[in-house]
């Protein structure tokens, strides 16, 4: 959520197109060998033929270091008794620990609690059910042979990406509301006779982890479906002949040469995702949550944007995003090392 | 990503796991059908909420409490509509909304692609190490305070400075076209440099005309981010009127209306507006559908370049 605006394309968007490895593994041994690219050695002459590439690249890094590292003295926060009132943050009182004391025992610890499991579990959620219906709408598509068809299924399914999370909880937030709101979802199971009266989808908190994650599904299940989509047409068409020959069918081929094929794109995707496991989902807890079910719907982000942007208590808030970074960088490390431990495709 | 490989579009293959005329075998007639009827039927839910809403905001107000409306108007009205195009903020947000995804767009394609073509060059000196401080930045994030805080402190709160300035690099888009600029064959930034072209020429007048389907896509990826940004709106300046965004005034109305358990008493008020009579849940799908269109317009234009650019940025360079 507080990422830059246009990186929310990436945030929203959960899985995103895998990136390639920082560095490859041969790369990587040389380097730990201190076997430099000889190419690349800084010498002064280097630097001086290189100042239209320094010219391009130099002003656009310390930009990105004022907007992304720099705000990192609003750290200090943590450590202080903020009051907006006393002006900047050099005229603040410094507390110590006191405020992370403060967010992780006591009343406040109780509900930081809830609010980081209620993150976890919607994003946890949302992530497995997101990464197995794209796993399992691209090995349907993949079977369809007539291609126009194809084609217009991709497009329709690319399309809720593409809205954003204000119109689709407004979608979200008309579909589980009462028949008379315009409630289809409800309209159905009632005239299905599934149900007799219309269910509260909104005021019932056990309900909402599943309604994050379908409404998630809802948006990007099309969309997560282009990578693995991809990953499966680069994969050897004679692997599949030589199958047949052995006599697989249809399912075995899937199990035995598609789902080992896509494996490095699934991996690589679910390492990029881990970091972002504390991030996901602060829109629709933020516009569908409401007092009834806040004890299942408050997020990180939703907690810091109203208990510190609103209320005014920047401390406690700044606690919590630090946590949240912190944890952040931890996962996508600990994924990235988990996987070069089984030794599949790593990010960096 | 090792395994993947740029695949060029739009060529006829044969098709997986066999050639393409195959005999009708019980077995693949019946997952055929199955598997089409489950896919017609996943579109079907993916559209369904957006004609429901077309549906509501093109019916009669009053009309529309009563539910059970489909995918078609019972009683045909444009009044909602009419209501939302009176709303002089709706007018305004709509038209900064406009403003602010053109400079966005414009300022960020020109930026992020200097800095990849910077990066993109095999020679550079500090590449890998420049390299890892913006992947760095998709996941160390100083948290919203201390954004906002220095927002503040730049004296950019409340100006249209706080939409563009901020943003104008992106780490996944630079890494989208840092691969994609990889892949031009070194031959042709090299007859360009022996007929002296320096490095700023090369990127603008060589490279950049390569680049047009890639900066097709993270051209979109931008305009949706920036056309679909709220927070910006609600942090930096939802002091000045003036300076609202489309998306955040539909926020406003949707969380004065979205209160889940009054939802039913809500729906009951008339609003008025320029004498017209409708009600909330018409006038929310009214204003869901101006926000919507937009996107859904650009969509089928562009659509066909993303998936390729997406295939691109996933290649390993």
């Amino acid at each position: 959520m507080t990422q830059a605006p246009v990186s929310n394309v990436v945030t929203a968007a959960g899985l995103e197109p895998a990136l390639e490895p920082v560095s490859s593994g041969a790369s990587r041994k040389a380097r730990k060998k201190g076997l430099k690219d000889p190419k690349r050695k800084i010498t002064w002459d280097r630097v001086r033929a290189q100042r239209a590439l320094l010219a391009m690249a130099v002003p656009l890094l310390l930009y990105q270091i004022l907007f992304k590292y720099v705000p990192v003295y609003g750290w200090a926060i943590a450590f202080q008794d903020y009051k907006p009132g006393r002006g900047n943050i050099l005229n603040q009182e410094w507390v110590g620990f006191e405020n992370f004391v403060d967010l992780f025992t006591g009343v406040n610890g109780e509900r930081f609690r809830r609010v980081v499991v209620n993150t976890l579990g919607q994003s946890v959620l949302t992530l497995v059910v997101g990464t197995v219906g794209a796993i399992v709408l691209a090995l349907l598509l993949n079977e369809v042979k007539n291609l126009p068809f194809k084609r217009v299924l991709q497009n329709i399914t690319y399309m809720p990406h593409f809205l954003s999370w204000v119109i689709v909880a407004s979608l979200a937030s008309v579909a589980l509301s009462l028949p008379s709101s315009g409630g289809f979802i409800n309209q159905a199971l009632m005239s299905l006779n599934i149900v007799q009266d219309p269910v509260l989808f909104l005021t019932e908190p056990n309900y909402f982890w599943g309604i994050v994650a379908g409404t998630n599904l809802w948006k990007e299940l099309g969309w997560n479906t282009i990578l693995y989509l991809a990953a499966i047409t680069a994969i050897d068409p004679t692997q599949y002949e030589a199958a047949e020959v052995d006599g697989a069918g249809r399912y075995r081929k899937m199990f035995s040469i598609t789902l080992p094929g896509i494996m490095p794109t699934i991996v690589v995707l679910l390492i990029i995702n881990s970091g972002w496991i504390l991030s996901t989902n602060f829109e629709l807890p933020y516009f569908l949550g409401n007092g009834l079910i806040s004890e299942r719907a408050e997020t990180i982000d939703v907690f810091v944007l109203r208990y510190g942007y609103e209320l005014g208590n920047y401390s406690l808030a700044v606690v919590a995003g630090i946590f949240k970074t912190v944890v952040a960088i931890i996962l996508v490390g600990s994924a990235n090392q988990a996987a070069k431990r089984l030794n599949q495709e790593t990010l960096v | 990503m090792s395994s993947i490989s740029v695949t060029k579009p739009r060529v006829r293959r044969a098709s997986r796991g066999g050639s393409p005329r195959r005999a009708w075998t019980t077995e693949r007639v019946i997952f055929t059908t199955l598997n089409t009827t489950f896919l017609v039927l996943l579109a079907v839910l993916m559209v369904y909420p957006l004609l429901n809403t077309l549906a509501i905001s093109l019916n009669d107000g009053m009309d529309a409490v009563r539910g059970g409306i489909g995918i078609w108007p019972r009683v045909f009205s444009l009044k909602n509509y009419e209501v939302v195009l009176n709303m002089d903020t709706i007018y305004q947000a709509f038209f900064m909304s406009v403003m602010k995804t053109v400079v966005v767009v414009a300022t960020n394609l020109f930026f992020t692609s200097m800095l990849a073509y910077a990066l993109s060059r095999n020679e550079f000196i500090f590449r890998r190490p420049i390299t890892l401080i913006f992947v760095l930045t998709m996941y160390f994030d100083a948290g919203l305070i201390p954004n906002y805080l220095l927002i503040k402190d730049l004296g950019m709160l409340n100006s249209f400075h706080a939409y563009w300035v901020p943003t104008i690099i992106s780490a996944f888009n630079l890494i989208i076209l840092r691969t994609y600029m990889k892949s031009i064959p070194d031959e042709v930034t090299e007859s360009a440099r022996i007929d002296g072209a320096g490095e700023f020429r090369t990127w603008w007048q060589i490279v950049m005309p390569l680049c047009k389907p890639t900066l097709a896509v993270v051209g979109l990826f931008v305009a949706v981010g920036s056309w679909n940004a709220w927070l910006d709106t609600l942090l930096y300046n939802s002091g000045e009127q003036w300076l609202s965004t489309l998306q955040y005034e539909l926020q406003k109305l949707l969380s004065s209306s979205m209160n889940a358990g009054a939802n039913t008493a809500g729906n009951a008020a008339a609003v008025g507006a320029g004498g017209q009579l409708t009600t909330p849940i018409a006038l929310r799908s009214a204003i869901t559908m101006v926000a919507a269109v937009p996107i859904l317009l650009v969509y089928p234009f562009l659509q066909k370049h993303f998936v390729s650019g997406l295939m691109i940025g996933s290649v390993k360079g």
